[in-house]
């Protein structure tokens, strides 16, 4: 589907400039032509947020920029459930996050952990998962079809450039990336630093104490 | 124009034959060992850059298919900027104060504590702010927005001096630094800064520490006494003539956000002059003079700063790869803010301060003459810091933040066109590779023409100095004083996030050792990786190295020895370096400077008290 979206613009690129007359440095407005006025946030979206249909841990279906990260600050990770390695400790790490963020996850604050084995993290084992820590409303352990939730590892950056590493699950990157996609502020950090270290990375993205958004949703962090 | 629509078609399908022939080497469960075998990959675990295995740039191993290629600019066909000099205000308002003045917003936290020995005597104020600027030829790519130092980048030079010996605090000033940054970035930049004086020996509460960043509205005043280490310590009142430092720079250093912050336009540059690098050729060591740093006819000594960056396919405009944790790389090289530019020379001799602010490139920098030939020039500095005497050589090595100022002799050379170029081949934000490309195979930056007027030039030739002189600048200090404590950090990497000593780090809240004021350290750093190069920056001090590998630093060639602040830590590397830490107190971080893996957590903070501790692995 990106792949899909892509190409065309890909096509709409390389037909654009057809329209455009051979320019001399006396035209040099006219050459700005070719470039489109999109939004950061719109091109953000474009390279990063492919609007795929994900599976949460209640079988619910969920596109992941319209449902999941359109005009929310969000958390990522990707883990599996069988992982016998960092998984756990970030999964604690987050729910003691959870805890430490309060009433505002699940509503404008959300927790996302991403399969990266969706062909056995079905539902059923996700909601094990999420049982198991102690997950409350506002933390979505999400599975797709496997070529989607490989798109989507590599569109959030939990990749290792190198090859053997990176196929190498009990190695795979713990790093947590967190952002506020309308403010279209991102950051990242160690999925085992404090939940406290976390919150307060998460303030410095944060919509500013004065705004409607905090006043409708009950103060920072 | 049908070049640009074919061009990014190709590019596109290079991308997809690189991307499927990975996935299928990988899917074919090739080991590395196989990959080697075959020669398809380096010992640094580079894939080979063959046709059909990888296609620039890269970022990850397989689907490298979203990364933005920029437009086509025509290369060298705009003046490379000379750098603004900032001038000094007549006072500020409200007058700095010794403790934070929290009512009027400065964001401060922690008293100067040397502002009542060494007063300022001149004061500057920078607004940090948003404009619109230019950077490609001829309107190429539509007005980029930056954040700049006074609403430039790179931000105006601050040229200062010393106090003359006998006479300390003469050089003293204050900058204030006002956040006028706006909440709407445009994609990226965190609007909350502080500001680094790299590597300044100051006060640390004036260094511009990561955690004490300061918000929107808010100012904060540095203080830079501009002394010399060793001035309340082992040369009371003077201060050791060999730790002089003459080209720095400053730049955004907020946690977590400082390559975003710096690639959109935070950092600038700071000279110091003094009695013996005066900044006239006439006197002194005799350098190319500085003159006001604007006239072609009587300054020339240069500043240049690099930095390589991408600019979006479809809108023209700056793009930050915002979720990358391995190191960013541009395709577009810039020279003072411009893509390419081209500097007009006379027949002389010239002082360029090169300076690499990233995010991630490492540069090995020549001067390619004509028919592809090779031009030696003089180094004549690491990190800022005069070397014993010019050294010449026909290239030099610099990771981020690493400066080199260098000597290029044009004289006699009227009428010829020279070019910087990069041979320094690197394809991701891990490192080099290591292998230098031959002479014209490298990416030329800089274009320089030398039909510039006939002018005088009174300055040394390093050629004249006899070569069984040793010291014709300062000198080192001596590195026989016994270390206090030797500390070792070992720098690695665990599930795509960086340790240090095996632990994670870059939390403000964990200062993870203290070192005693006044007392001598050695230090080792150790990379075991074989993918993997990180400049390694100590803030407030400079070092000198040991040993790289058991070996003594190299004093030809690549230049190791010098008195420096950022260590190449290179593949497989160890090395052990001195440092003495004087005079100041305070918090400071020992970080990488590859500004992408700085943002992810590769970093150390401790601080300098008066009691120390003995932790040998922070």
């Amino acid at each position: 589907m990106t792949d899909l979206r892509r190409r065309s613009l890909i096509a709409a690129l390389g037909a654009a400039p057809l329209a455009v007359p051979l320019l001399t440095h006396a035209q040099t407005i006219e050459v700005n032509s070719k470039f489109k006025q999109i939004s950061s946030r719109e091109r953000i979206r474009d390279r990063y947020f492919p609007d795929l249909v994900l599976t949460n841990q209640d079988g619910q279906k969920l596109k992941f920029y319209n449902d999941l990260v359109k005009d929310k600050l969000v958390i990522f990770n990707f883990f599996y459930a069988k992982c016998e390695g960092i998984c756990s400790p970030i999964s604690r790490n987050l729910a003691q996050l959870q805890r430490v963020l309060g009433n505002r996850v699940g509503k404008d604050i959300f927790i996302y952990s991403f399969t990266l084995k969706p062909k056995e993290d079905n539902p059923t084992a996700l909601k094990h998962y999420a049982e198991m820590h102690k997950a409350k409303p506002g933390w979505l352990f999400l599975t797709g079809a496997p070529d989607d939730m490989e798109l989507l590892r590599r569109k959030l950056g939990f990749v290792d450039p190198d090859p053997e590493v990176d196929k190498d699950l009990s190695n795979h990157i713990g790093v947590l990336k967190y952002g506020n996609e309308p403010l279209e502020r991102w950051g990242g950090c160690p999925g085992m630093s404090s939940p406290e270290w976390i919150a307060e990375m998460l303030s410095w993205v944060d919509w500013p104490k004065d705004s409607a958004h905090m006043k409708a949703n009950g103060g920072g962090l | 124009m049908a070049y640009i629509s074919k061009r990014n078609r190709q590019k596109e399908k290079d991308r997809q034959i690189a991307a499927n022939n990975r996935r299928e080497l990988i899917a074919a469960g090739f080991k590395r060992r196989d990959l080697l075998k075959m020669g398809l990959l380096t010992s640094a675990g580079m894939l080979i850059p063959q046709k059909g295995l990888s296609a620039h740039p890269i970022t990850s191993a397989g689907l490298a298919f979203d990364d933005p290629v920029s437009p086509p600019t025509t290369p060298f066909a705009q003046n490379m900027p000379r750098l603004q000099v900032l001038q000094p205000v007549a006072a500020l308002n409200p007058a700095p104060t010794i403790a934070p003045n929290t009512a009027a917003g400065e964001g401060r936290t922690v008293s100067h504590q040397a502002f009542a020995q060494f007063p300022p005597q001149r004061f500057y104020e920078i607004s940090q702010q948003q404009a619109l600027v230019t950077m490609a030829a001829n309107n190429e790519l539509p007005a980029q927005t930056i954040w700049g130092f006074n609403g430039i980048t790179p931000g105006p030079m601050i040229v200062e001096r010393y106090g003359v010996l006998g006479s300390p605090g003469n050089g003293s000033v204050l900058v204030r630094q006002r956040n006028n940054l706006p909440s709407n970035n445009g994609g990226f930049g965190l609007p909350s800064v502080t500001t680094h004086l790299h590597n300044g020996h100051t006060p640390l509460e004036s260094d511009g520490f990561p955690c004490f960043f300061f918000a929107q509205g808010q100012f904060y005043d540095y203080h830079y006494p501009n002394v010399l280490a060793g001035i309340n310590s082992t040369h009371p009142g003077t201060g050791d003539i060999k730790e002089a430092m003459a080209s720095l720079w400053y730049h955004d250093h907020r946690i977590d956000h400082t390559a975003e912050n710096t690639y959109k336009g935070l950092a600038g540059t700071y000279i110091l002059f003094n009695e013996f690098d005066t900044g006239n050729e006439n006197t002194g060591f005799r350098l190319p003079s500085f003159g006001d740093g604007q006239n072609p006819l009587t300054s020339f000594d240069i500043y240049m700063v690099f930095n390589d960056k991408v600019f979006d396919e479809q809108t023209g405009l700056l793009a930050f790869d915002l979720f990358n944790t391995d190191g960013i790389l541009g395709d577009k090289f810039l020279v003072n803010g411009k893509i390419n530019p081209v500097l007009h020379v006379s027949p002389r001799r010239y002082r360029f301060r090169w300076l690499n602010t990233g995010p991630s490139r490492f540069y090995q920098m020549f001067v390619l003459g004509p028919n592809n030939t090779t031009k030696s020039f003089w180094q004549i500095s690491t990190d800022g810091n005069l070397l014993q005497k010019p050294v010449q050589v026909t290239s030099s090595r610099f990771a981020v933040a690493e400066r080199v100022d260098v000597i290029v002799d044009f004289t006699g050379q009227a009428g010829k066109t020279f070019y910087l170029e990069n041979r320094l081949e690197q394809q991701d934000g891990r490192g080099p590779t290591g292998n230098v490309l031959g002479a014209g195979q490298g990416t030329k930056i800089l274009q320089i023409v030398v039909d510039g007027p006939v002018v005088a030039d009174n300055s040394i030739d390093p050629a004249t100095i006899p070569a069984n002189q040793a010291v014709y600048f300062y000198g080192f200090p001596n590195t026989n004083d016994a270390p206090r404590i030797t500390r070792t950090f070992r720098f690695e990497r665990g599930n795509g996030q960086w340790q240090v000593n095996g632990q994670l780090v870059g939390d403000c809240n964990n200062i993870r050792f203290a070192i005693k004021r006044n007392s001598v350290e050695k230090w080792i750093f150790q990379n075991n990786s074989g993918g993997w190069q990180h400049p390694i920056h100590m803030h407030f001090e400079e070092f000198q190295t040991l040993s790289i590998n058991g070996n003594p630093p190299a004093t030809t060639g690549i230049i190791q020895k010098g008195r420096k602040d950022v260590f190449r830590l290179e593949h497989n590397m160890e090395t052990q370096v001195y440092f003495r830490f004087r005079d100041f107190v305070g918090k400071f971080p020992l970080h990488c400077h590859n500004v992408v893996h700085e943002d992810h957590a590769m970093m150390v903070l401790g601080m300098i008290d008066d009691v120390g501790d003995n932790k040998t692995q922070p």
